[in-house]
């Protein structure tokens, strides 16, 4: 049923107009369980187009689908095509897979709010972008799917926009992927002026003919299209502020959708990647510096979604990390298992944000386990996953990632590994603080104020937590089931082996893994035990203790002060020159022109007004003494002429 | 014998100059009005004089559409000045100066 292609992105677009036109009138919770059934028939399609591509043979596992010819003009054809291959199948079924458990959470979570529909409405648009995304053909169908992600990401980010900071977040989000889109534009524009096309395989097929410089650029401009997109340094923050959407969306914008986008860009593109070793190089860099910095700040934020929201920068650090290295197939692999287990996360913190009435403080929180047991034992697989303990998914993801970054950068592999104890640490700081520990939102309850979104929550006056709705928990434990196993797709030769699945598009070569198995063997260990000893730091230092100012330093919870930076050297310079153009250009040198026309033309008619006298005979003075210059004229050129 | 063109022009500049002074420097209405047609018959017999002499018949034809042209402003004129009379009693041009800028 490969032919059936585009009903997978069909399905989510049917969706949203349903929920377009009649959205309103569906109400809560239908309109709820029309988003969640198109998202989840969009997953049936995948499944079914994922078995049908089992049965085409390895080595030209891919099938592509020419839907129409968009843009005809000379030279430049571009087609609305679909491409799927092991990758894009990869993606979709993920996306797909866990948009629909997303779903189905907020039809608990948003329960009661005002736009429940048009929550829907936009999610059902984000999960069609995304697909939209990963399954175009070419550039510029891919391009939509971006535009569309970055879009509908500023419609969820500010979903509650009656606050100011939501709104804010919205913006940023927004400027930030703009800048990126700028990068990316580019490359567009390069990649047509040197192959005159912006298919995929025709771009890859005619590598010579770009030249190793302008392949260079090419990653570059993409790398710069991605730092937004899958927030990198140093377009990162707007991140960590889009926590200020629902917290399904921000499960659904670090897990499954937006941000995996930049990674699974550069995947695409991975034969120019291998073309250019300098381009692979910078953003193996940029992944362990982004990887880092953002670890570093997680471990001091106070705001429970906050610290998920550096731990996903990090983790996709290490995405990029992986595609520096060549290890393409790594940073699939990371990206799919941390899908679950962030995926998870969010939706767990999302469980405890519901019980405690819309707290996010982990000050204010502790003890947890007691009130919220389902959310509690998946938010721990969960934590252990993102920690790396083994067995679980994220110990084999994140081993597969510095495995490869030891072979290919062992001076970037400590950068790794100094993250991943990082990592082990401050999730466990957030379960202790969370989950550990004495009841601190007893104290806190009573000063709460009541979010006016979230009126429902008013009325149970009972400030105990309370565990979700089974319509929440129940993703809870799907999600929890896979993120603890999704291990499986590491072991070699296996029918889940996501190397052999992926090989085709990638090639056996370059997944560079030339460690003895000794070494392999050796990391491993180094990378468990790290995980283990850095969870009971952390759990054994903030189960007990709430407070430890010495591990919060005002530069790390002010996140390097990056936005502060950013504020100094972009924002107020451009505040000032635009109260400039505001105060002087505008006034002075727009209005003067005008005004000075207008002046000119006044001063002019109030000296000619002086002629018109209303005596006839002033007229006729002039008429005469006009026509005796002229016949003067006449007469003289008579006699000279 | 026949009196040569050269009389004939020099009657029409002479025509011409009191119609034109007159319309300068009179004040009544009428009198200018007349002094006009003065002007506009000056350029009449220059055209029939020219037209005699150069043997062309376009300067008589253009006297017709001269005098036609002559009457229509007599008679739009001359019911302005009617106009103004009933009103202000009084042919003054120089009390007509409402079009002052």
């Amino acid at each position: 049923m490969l032919h059936v292609t585009y009903l997978i992105i069909l399905a989510p677009l049917v969706g949203f107009g349903i929920l377009l036109a009649a959205g309103r009138r569906l109400g809560d919770p239908a309109a709820g369980w029309v988003g969640t059934i198109a998202v989840g028939a969009s997953f049936v399609v995948s499944v079914g187009v994922y078995l049908s591509l089992l049965g085409v043979d390895a080595p030209v596992r891919t099938y592509s689908q020419n839907l129409w010819t968009w843009i005809p003009v000379d030279r430049l054809q571009v087609h609305a095509g679909l491409y799927v291959d092991p990758l894009s199948m990869t993606m979709v079924l993920f996306i797909t897979g866990i948009s629909t458990l997303i779903h189905l959470y907020s039809i608990g979570y948003m329960k009661g709010d005002k736009d429940f529909p048009k929550f829907f409405l936009y999610m059902n648009l984000f999960v069609a972008s995304m697909l939209i995304l990963v399954l175009g053909s070419n550039l510029l169908v891919t391009f939509v799917g971006w535009e569309g992600v970055g879009t509908c990401s500023y419609w969820l980010v500010s979903f509650w926009f009656t606050r100011d900071s939501a709104a804010s977040a919205g913006k940023k989000a927004f400027v930030y992927n703009r800048i990126g889109d700028v990068g990316f534009l580019l490359a567009i524009f390069l990649v047509w002026s040197k192959v005159h096309t912006l298919d995929y395989q025709a771009i890859f097929s005619q590598l010579d003919k770009i030249g190793p410089d302008n392949i260079t650029a090419i990653c570059l401009l993409l790398l710069v299209g991605v730092m937004g997109k899958s927030a990198q340094i140093p377009l990162f923050p707007w991140l960590a502020d889009a926590m200020e959407g629902p917290t399904p969306v921000s499960a659904l914008i670090h897990a499954a959708t937006m941000v995996t986008a930049g990674v699974y860009l550069l995947c695409r593109v991975s034969p120019l990647l291998h073309a250019s070793p300098a381009a692979a190089l910078t953003i193996a860099i940029v992944g362990a510096a982004t990887a880092f910095v953002a670890a570093t700040i997680a471990c001091a934020q106070q705001d429970i979604k906050k610290v998920l929201a550096y731990s996903t920068v990090s983790q996709l650090g290490y995405m990029f990390l992986a595609i520096g290295c060549g290890a393409y197939t790594a940073a699939i692999f990371l990206m799919v298992a941390h899908a679950f287990f962030k995926g998870l996360l969010f939706l767990g913190a999302g469980s405890v944000i519901h019980g405690l009435h819309d707290e996010q403080d982990l000050k204010r929180m502790g003890n947890l386990r007691a009130y919220l047991p389902i959310t509690f034992i998946t938010f721990a697989i969960g934590w252990l996953c993102i920690a790396a303990v083994p067995p679980l998914s994220g110990f084999w993801a994140k081993g597969d990632v510095l495995d490869n970054t030891w072979a290919a950068h062992p001076a970037l592999w400590v950068v790794g590994i100094a993250t991943a104890a990082l990592t082990a640490y401050y999730m466990s700081r957030l379960t202790g603080l969370a989950f550990f520990g004495k009841d601190r939102w007893a104290d806190a309850a009573a000063d709460h104020q009541f979010d006016a979104a979230h009126a429902h929550h008013a009325d149970g006056a009972s400030p105990d937590p309370h565990e979700s709705p089974w319509i929440m928990t129940v993703p809870l434990w799907i999600l929890a089931f896979f993120a603890a196993v999704a291990g499986v797709m590491a072991i070699s030769g296996s029918r889940f082996s996501l190397a052999n699945w992926l090989d085709p598009v990638f090639g056996a070569t370059l997944f560079q893994n030339n460690l003895s198995s000794a070494a392999q063997w050796t990391l491993a260990v180094v990378d468990g035990l790290v995980a283990i000893v850095f969870v009971l730091i952390g759990l054994r230092l903030w189960s007990t203790r709430s407070d430890r100012p010495a591990l919060e330093g005002a530069f790390l919870r002010g996140a390097w002060y990056i936005n502060e930076l950013y504020d100094a050297v972009f924002g107020r310079p451009s505040a000032r020159l635009a109260a400039f153009c505001a105060d002087v250009v505008d006034p002075k040198v727009i209005d003067g022109a005008v005004n000075g026309v207008a002046g000119a033309f006044k001063g002019t008619g109030v000296l000619l007004r002086r002629t018109q006298t209303g005596y006839v005979r002033n007229y006729v003075l002039g008429i005469v003494f006009g026509t005796v210059v002229v016949l003067g004229f006449m007469l003289t050129r008579m006699w000279w002429g | 014998m026949s009196i040569s063109a050269s009389w004939y022009l020099a009657l029409s500049v002479v025509l011409f100059a009191i119609g034109a002074l007159g319309v300068l420097v009179r004040r009544n209405v009428l009198i200018m009005f007349m002094c006009v047609e003065l002007m506009l018959n000056a350029a009449n017999l220059a055209f029939v004089s020219f037209a005699r002499t150069l043997h062309d018949i376009g300067g008589q034809v253009l006297v017709f559409f001269v005098l036609v042209v002559a009457a229509a402003e007599v008679v739009v004129g001359l019911g302005i000045v009617v106009a103004i009379f009933r009103r202000r009693a009084s042919a003054n041009a120089d009390d007509l100066h409402l079009m002052k800028g």
